[in-house]
């Protein structure tokens, strides 16, 4: 495939993904896996989960992960198209909408439905989460990494950064 | 989000509480990350145009280039196993991260069946059946938004 056709592919798919993403990128990333892993060939299994675990360690939205997978499969130009994919069309949609708000603000339907998405949305987050870790967790050590991060951070309030610190002390070390 | 909170409503205060509270939910409403939404109508809002742009660019186009360098350097010692080892206990414990979002996120909703059946289903069609994105949001949102409408139009 051409690379300006790679590109073009790209800039579609991301962009179609952008006015799907409710809640946001940790919404759309199964989406992203199927695309580029399942459907297109451009990234293993394994690659994918380093570069979402790249993206997580690196301040910014975590949204960002795009441009890793895009420079990844296309370099600068992919990483780019990719991330200007998934934020043009619903920072756009944003922007026209936010101008005729003042009309519908505090309205009965605006908050009936965020009520109804939320659920949606809830589930989306939980199968972003399984499909990233049965991409990441090859071994049952980094099954108890993951489950170990996921109760600590619902229990107690410390920050997300010492969890992924131990892990990736655990994974230098040969642990997982 | 609660970064940005303190910025824009307690040290800038470009916004009061509830203008910012108005703004997430609309934020939320819409696709895409719910921190770029918020800080594109502030953008708009104080600056127009240029505010959008200043806005995205603090917001996307600094971490862009900070995310890249990382994404060269791990191309480039990527497959040094230490390296790689780290990257998948990073992996590891990002993915547990996601989870416990979207358990934090369900903990309201716990007491109502009407809403975990929503997440049963939204969860079932993309992880276990693996079903294309657009499709399944747009059948569960507006099945979500009918069953909510009526069991809120019986009361």
């Amino acid at each position: 495939m051409k690379t300006t056709d790679t590109l073009l592919l790209m800039l579609g798919q991301f962009a179609l993904m952008s006015l799907f993403a409710i809640g946001g990128a940790n919404s759309v990333l199964p989406e992203m896996h199927r695309f580029v892993v399942e459907q297109q060939g451009w990234l293993t299994h394994q690659k994918f989960a380093e570069l979402f675990g790249l993206a997580q360690g690196v301040p910014g939205p975590n949204m960002l992960v795009v441009a890793l997978i895009g420079y990844h499969v296309a370099g600068l130009p992919g990483a780019l198209v990719c991330t200007i994919g998934l934020i043009g069309p619903s920072s756009l949609l944003t922007f026209l909408v936010y101008r005729v708000w003042d009309r519908f603000r505090g309205s009965a339907w605006q908050e009936l439905i965020q009520a109804a998405a939320a659920p949606v949305t809830v589930g989306l987050v939980l199968a972003t989460g399984y499909i990233v870790t049965m991409a990441a967790d090859e071994t049952w050590q980094a099954f108890a990494v993951t489950a170990g991060v996921a109760i600590l951070t619902v229990t107690t309030r410390a920050h997300p950064l010492i969890w992924l610190a131990i892990a990736a002390a655990l994974g230098a070390l040969g642990l997982l | 989000m609660p970064f940005a909170r303190r910025m824009m409503v307690e040290r800038r205060q470009w916004l009061t509480a509830a203008e910012f509270t108005d703004l997430v939910s609309l934020g939320q409403i819409l696709p895409g990350p719910n921190i770029v939404n918020v800080s594109i109508c502030v953008g708009w809002r104080f600056a127009g145009a240029a505010g959008i742009f200043a806005a995205l660019a603090g917001l996307v186009f600094v971490p862009f280039w900070i995310v890249i360098g990382f994404g060269i350097i791990h191309a480039t010692y990527g497959e040094v196993p230490r390296v790689q080892g780290a990257f998948m206990g990073i992996a590891a414990a990002g993915a547990g991260l996601v989870i416990a979002t979207g358990l934090k996120m369900a903990r309201p909703m716990i007491g109502s069946i009407q809403a975990l059946i929503f997440i049963v289903l939204g969860f079932g069609a993309i992880a276990i059946m693996r079903w294309p994105l657009m499709p399944v949001v747009l059948v569960l949102a507006t099945l979500s938004i009918l069953v909510t409408a009526w069991i809120r139009g019986r009361r």
